[in-house]
């Protein structure tokens, strides 16, 4: 304490001195100059073109990642749209299919009821005619039989002969 | 781990590269004390510091002999080179050389290459004044202001950190200096106030906007307030500089006045070892607030209406 007071008052720390006041100033100001142009010019520069660059980066990547996720987003919806199509397609090949499978079934059906139809009604026919044909058959043989009867009706070797004869006749005419 | 361990170590071996001329101008003292009596120490260790940390036309290299340096007067002024204008010299030199080097990088750089080694540290020393204090403090058109604060910013800080330094002395404990420098602001934060609000904007500010009977009062205060801002920049770098080496060097010359090596060991040098080391962080942190206060200080002149209204109320 007592140093710094003695110090203080033997005076000399705030004495002017207009020397040292002319020399700092020019000093300051060269250094000043010669740095501005030599230094801070080129440093300054060079940071504000590397924030520049850096902002403009960093610009750059926001829209590639707003083009990327807008193009993401696109090919979703047409992926679902995709997805959603061939749903689509596929049920109304289904439902198509079941249509096809049933008509070409009924008509199937009907066709085959159809041809059953005209098969009864051939055979129906065809046995009409049988029967007409065999009636006329049998009126002939009975005509006939009677015929040999009559024939043989002489004789009771010759009727027992015609008639047996006559059956044989039958069975073999039925055979 | 490693890299620690080695500035640690640079820091020790500038320590004791710091000591060394103390222990060498006390190596002086001691011839002196023991010329007089026991009780006149305390005068010499006075006289010591003072020695120490007032302007002197002396330069001196005690074991090595000194050399006194020129004057030179012209029409009347004493414009004599002293020591303090050789150290601001030698500042001035390893600025120009230091800054010569990395401009001359930055100019041969392309603006996607990265910086490397002292351009890089440099670099971040520019970037910080740039946005930290210049863009934060000044706002718009902060950059026509960035050259005299970076300016200003190294070459406190050089002078501070030659202060530090065998054979060294601190210009910035020279209030001549410290002035002169508190000047440069006051003009260009006057000259930033001229600019942005006009000679009349600039006469208005002077009464603050108040009633014209009260300006007889206003004026006067204003005007005071405008000289308050470089006087307390000027103290302010000034008062701290002085102050350190004023601790550093009592807390040595106590051993010398005890007459005690013990004293020495357990209180001169590891209290002076720590105020060596506080001055280091000093020295940064005075550059900066000269350098932040300049910013302020601008700012506030430049400010727009609308701001200066939001402060006065």
């Amino acid at each position: 304490m007592l140093t710094s007071g003695i110090i203080v008052l033997s005076g000399g720390l705030l004495d002017p001195n207009p020397g040292l006041i002319f020399w700092t100033a020019v000093t300051f100001v060269i250094v000043l100059l010669i740095l501005r142009k030599f230094a801070w010019g080129p440093m300054v520069g060079a940071l504000e073109e590397r924030e520049k660059n850096i902002q403009s980066s960093i610009d750059r990547a926001e829209t590639a990642r707003e083009e990327a996720e807008a193009a993401l987003r696109k090919n979703r919806e047409l992926l679902a749209k995709a997805d959603a199509d061939a749903d689509k397609l596929i049920r109304e090949g289904k439902e198509y299919g079941e249509k096809l499978r049933t008509d070409i079934v009924d008509k199937a059906h009907a066709e085959a009821t159809k041809m059953i139809a005209s098969a009864k009604e051939e055979i129906e026919q065809e046995k009409r005619r049988a029967l007409g044909e065999l009636r006329n058959e049998v009126a002939d043989l009975a005509v006939q039989g009677a015929e040999k009867i009559l024939k043989a009706n002489l004789d009771a070797n010759r009727q027992k002969a015609i008639v047996n004869s006559m059956i044989q006749d039958l069975s073999k005419h039925r055979n | 781990m490693k890299r620690v361990n080695a500035m640690r170590s640079g820091i020790q071996s500038r320590v004791f590269a710091l000591l060394i001329p103390f222990l060498l101008g006390v190596h002086g003292l001691t011839f002196a004390a023991s010329e007089g009596h026991g009780g006149h120490g305390e005068e010499k260790a006075g006289d010591i510091i003072m020695h120490h940390i007032l302007d002197t036309r002396v330069m001196d290299f005690e074991p090595f002999g000194s050399f006194t340096l020129p004057s030179i007067v012209i029409g009347g002024f004493d414009i004599s080179i002293t020591k303090h204008v050789v150290i601001m010299w030698l500042a001035s030199a390893i600025l120009l050389l230091i800054f010569g080097m990395v401009g001359k990088r930055y100019r041969s750089m392309k603006a996607t290459e990265a910086p490397s080694g002292m351009a890089n540290t440099m670099e971040a020393l520019v970037e910080f004044i740039r946005l930290d204090v210049a863009k934060s403090n000044i706002g718009e058109g902060y950059e026509r202001h960035l050259p005299y604060l970076l300016t200003v910013f190294v070459f406190i800080l050089m002078l501070n950190l030659l202060g530090l330094v065998p054979y060294g002395a601190t210009a910035t404990s020279n209030i001549n200096v410290t002035l002169t420098l508190a000047v440069f602001t006051f003009f260009i934060t006057q000259v930033a106030a001229l600019k942005s609000h006009g000679v009349k904007g600039y006469l208005q500010h002077l009464t603050a906007g108040t009633h014209w009977s009260l300006w007889i009062i206003m004026i006067p205060i204003e005007v005071i307030g405008l000289f308050t801002k470089p006087f307390a920049l000027t103290v302010r770098l000034f008062a701290n500089m002085t102050a350190g080496h004023i601790v550093i060097l009592s807390l040595i010359f106590i051993s010398f006045i005890l007459k005690s090596y013990i004293v020495a060991m357990f209180v001169s040098v590891p209290f002076s070892i720590f105020i060596y080391l506080l001055e280091i962080f000093v020295a940064f942190l005075q550059a900066f607030i000269f350098t932040m206060l300049s910013a302020l200080f601008i700012g506030l002149a430049s400010a727009h209406e609308g701001h200066e209204g939001e402060a006065a109320h």
